[in-house]
């Protein structure tokens, strides 16, 4: 007789009835139970409390020196006017042209950054021969603030769109690889001991034990590496860029209009704030044991 | 089954290895030395580009624009004996240092009221949260607006950047301390004061010091901006970005190389000091 | 109850362990640690072996020299007579005729069960990848795990991975099930459901266990013979025979025999315990 048969755990006669939460079942009931603890309205009187002493300080007040900053409500009323005072708001095209080429070069530069970092993140931790050679080298140009590229960057390269994309690719590939290594080594060595011990050849430990076990870090780098890109993004298209919205904060700062520049950076934060979620989205997807996991333990 | 007696207490002697010191170990691993090659690689690299582009008039993508690492090192050792040239990393210093001490001061009691204190962190969480992903170097031009003096506005930018990494830092180890060490210092009648001074500043502090590290490499990259933006005027002393921004204006690539690798050493000696102080701070982590 | 995953075998399987001599020493280097001295043991084909020991004494450093994850210093291991590692090879090659089933458990989180058991033959090739799975979820279902099979190990109790993993290791019919210490971390009444599962298992496959613990009633209760060994270095102190009658079940803890079985082994433990914690030694579990 089996003693699996009166286990207390056997799957197959346990009354599986219950019936599972559906995800929008979930979220329907999350969103009933936050709507009765005080959180959701100290959130909204956080921000007004905070929009309302801005719109004091600069426009209610007009301090010395703050009356130099736009308030929200001039910011706002440019922000959505179809004939904007100093020439920037939702009705004009160059807005969205801004928009559009930075966020192109981000595109091209962290696509570049995790086709080469994610693969050298991999070896490198992977292979302590790879690791040896490369290692040194990296770590000593990593410190190397990516600031300081930027000259070099528009010496080497002519033109407006390949320095400002470089720059923002080198920042990202220095933060992906740096984490997919360590993602790699992150992973337990009984995972590569029970490999070896199912009979895995090289290549199937690297596929079934590396590459899956490295991804939750590969992820937090990418989204790391996606600000950094932001950030390099924007100090080179200060210094040199003919668009981009940090062309845009600095052009409108030398033309003396404040306007502009502030939107440009309201959507520099969204815009930012956006493509990481969208990381973060990719992520969770192709991780659904990960989450499954994390979920168990109550996180 | 008589095995049960005594250990044995002749135990073989052991077979003699020669001990060696740490250093002798480093030098004589395979890895030590091959961290050279791959250095070593990358230098012959660079001068073959420069000189192949010299003498072949072949160029070589990336290295070949770049003057060759022996003219750099001439440059280097013209520029080290300039009073002119320390007086850049001074000025540097100066900035790196006043904007991520503030950052300190102010980021570490914020991020810490933002972890303990649910009301305050429904508040004060999200403005904060709508304001961190502006990148901290687009904040550059709105403070040399608003600050009376270019140094002011530097040392703000520099703070923006520490600050919101330290305090996501800090919330983010405080919020993660082990409930158990909560309960066991309550179950010994530790007042709210000593709880918070015993228990969640110590269990901070690892999490304080990653975000010193992290927001010391962003005040690197805001100094160097706002000196580059703002301090391209005829400044005196205008500090390591304003060198690399005159070499820019100069046309002179070898010291602009200079001038980068100066940045990365004082980077480099900036976050040491981090990670020795914070060995320092928490000698129970230096085991690990 | 007949299996058709694991064919009841004919001939005993083979799975004769010899430790002959070994010796390990880490960082021959510097510290000089002497895991292991001198141990012999011999291990006949299909027999359920128990190691106990003090945390920390060496017994694991055994699993992994047979196991191939290190090298010894000295002496030779030999798996049916043919040499495992020894003077010319101090370090075995992993294969499939050893699986270990791990302290903490290694099932891949990031696949799901039947994955993680059809992943052993499919990286041999010994069927087509869908024959690989439709196994494993055989396998699954016969060790009572049919409906999880599609979950992940994070989604799952401990003790249903813990069965899971010892499935995907006897799916690839090794010659040697290793097992550390996987019930460390359950609860009593977990342990011994886990530990009928595993014998039940084993009266099917006949396979050879090498079972490390520092439950003594454990090792009784599950083994043919229980070697005691000493603090580190490891040597081997005791070598008790359990002859209690097969299959066993939760009466057999009750029994007679099994007490005395125990007050024998727990005298010869207690001594290395004692001395294992008054060495002081942080373990190294």
């Amino acid at each position: 007789m089996s003693v699996i048969a009166h286990d207390v755990y056997a799957g197959d006669r346990t009354p599986a009835r219950r019936q599972q939460p559906t995800g929008f079942g979930m979220a329907l009931h999350r969103a009933k139970k936050g709507l009765r603890s005080p959180t959701p309205y100290l959130m909204v009187f956080g921000i007004a409390v905070w929009l309302f002493a801005y719109w004091l300080l600069c426009e209610g007040l007009s301090l010395p020196r703050f009356e130099k900053i736009p308030g929200p409500v001039t910011i706002l009323s440019d922000w959505i006017s179809a004939n904007p005072q100093q020439g920037t708001s939702i009705y004009t095209p160059d807005y969205y042209q801004h928009i559009y080429v930075s966020c192109r070069r981000i595109l091209i530069a962290f696509v570049l950054a995790t086709a080469l970092g994610v693969p050298l993140g991999l070896l490198m931790g992977w292979s302590a021969k790879v690791k040896d050679y490369t290692f040194p080298l990296f770590e000593t140009l990593r410190p190397i603030p990516i600031m300081a590229w930027v000259p070099l960057a528009i010496l080497m390269f002519a033109g407006y769109e390949t320095p400002v994309i470089f720059l923002a690719t080198l920042a990202s590939f220095f933060a992906t690889t740096l984490n997919t290594m360590l993602g790699v080594q992150s992973i337990d060595e009984s995972y590569f001991r029970a490999a070896g011990c199912l009979g895995s050849r090289k290549r199937d430990v690297f596929w079934h034990v590396v590459v899956p076990g490295a991804m939750p870090f590969i992820f937090t780098g990418l989204q790391i590496s996606i600000g950094v890109a932001w950030f390099s993004l924007v100090a080179a298209e200060m210094v040199s860029g003919d668009f981009g919205l940090g062309y845009l904060i600095l052009s409108s700062y030398v033309n003396s209009v404040t306007v502009p520049m502030v939107i440009g950076m309201l959507t520099l934060g969204f815009v930012g704030w956006f493509s990481s979620a969208i990381v973060r989205f990719v992520g969770n997807r192709l991780m659904q044991w990960h989450v499954k996991a994390l979920a168990m333990q109550g996180r | 089954m008589s095995a049960v007696t005594a250990l044995p207490s002749q135990a073989p002697a052991p077979r003699v290895f020669k001990r060696r010191s740490k250093f002798e170990r480093a030098v004589s691993s395979p890895r030590f030395w091959r961290g050279i090659a791959g250095i070593l690689a990358f230098l012959a690299l660079w001068e073959f580009g420069a000189w192949a582009k010299a003498g072949l008039g072949l160029e070589i993508p990336f290295f070949g624009k770049l003057p060759a690492p022996s003219a750099v090192a001439a440059a280097a050792a013209e520029v080290v004996v300039q009073p002119g040239y320390w007086w850049s990393w001074v000025e540097s210093y100066k900035r790196v240092l006043g904007g991520f001490v503030i950052a300190m001061i102010l980021g570490i009691p914020f991020g810490l009221a933002l972890a303990v204190n649910k009301y305050f962190r429904d508040v004060f969480f999200p403005p904060f949260e709508i304001l961190r992903p502006i990148p901290p170097l687009a904040w550059v031009p709105a403070s040399l607006i608003f600050w009376p003096t270019n140094e002011m506005s530097i040392i703000f930018v520099t703070f923006l950047g520490a600050f919101f990494t330290i305090v996501i830092n800090v919330l983010g180890g405080a919020r993660t301390i082990d409930v158990r060490y909560l309960r066991a210092a309550q179950s010994m009648g530790a007042t709210q004061w000593h709880l918070f001074s015993r228990v969640i500043l110590p269990g901070t502090l690892p999490s304080i010091f990653t975000g010193a590290a992290v927001g010391m490499g962003i005040t690197w990259n805001v100094v160097l901006a706002a000196e580059m933006v703002s301090g391209g005027g005829s400044q005196a002393g205008g500090g390591l970005g304003f060198f690399i921004w005159s070499s820019y204006m100069g046309g002179s690539m070898e010291h602009i190389i200079v001038g980068m690798i100066s940045i990365g050493i004082a980077g480099y000696l900036s976050s040491a000091l981090i990670r020795v102080l914070g060995e320092r701070v928490m000698p129970w982590r230096r085991a690990f | 109850m007949q299996s058709q995953i694991f064919s009841a075998p004919t001939v005993p399987t083979k799975g004769a362990i010899s430790i002959r001599d070994v010796t390990k020493i880490y960082d021959p280097d510097g510290a000089q640690v002497m895991a292991v001295d001198h141990c012999s043991m011999e291990i006949a084909p299909g027999e359920v072996c128990m190691i106990v020991g003090p945390s920390g004494c060496g017994k694991t450093t055994l699993l992994n020299a047979i196991a191939g994850f290190h090298s010894i210093t000295e002496g030779e291991i030999l798996l049916d007579g043919v040499p495992l590692c020894g003077p010319k090879h101090p370090l075995a090659s992993q294969a499939s005729d050893r699986i270990v089933v791990f302290q903490n458990g290694a099932l891949f989180p990031w696949k799901t069960l039947a994955e993680n058991v059809a992943y052993g033959p499919m990286v041999q090739r010994r069927w087509p990848k869908a024959e690989c799975i439709e196994r494993a979820r055989a396998a699954l279902k016969e060790a009572g795990l049919g409906n999880v099979a599609d979950k992940y190990p994070g989604e799952v109790s401990s003790g249903m991975a813990r069965r899971a993993e010892i499935v995907r290791a006897l799916i690839n019919e090794p010659k040697v099930l290793l097992l550390d210490e996987p019930y460390r971390a359950m609860d009593a009444l977990t342990k011994q459901i886990m530990h009928e599962a595993l014998l039940e298992m084993y009266d099917r496959t006949k396979v050879t266990i090498y079972f490390i613990t520092h439950d003594l009633e454990e090792a009784i209760f599950l083994g043919d013979k229980v070697y005691v060994m000493t603090t580190r270095p490891c040597r081997v102190k005791k070598v008790i025979d359990i002859d209690l009658p097969r299959p066993r079940d939760y009466t057999t803890l009750t029994s007679e025999a099994f007490r005395l079985l125990v007050k024998e082994a727990d005298e010869a433990v207690h001594e290395e315990a004692l001395k294992a914690f008054q060495a002081g030694e942080r373990e190294m579990a």
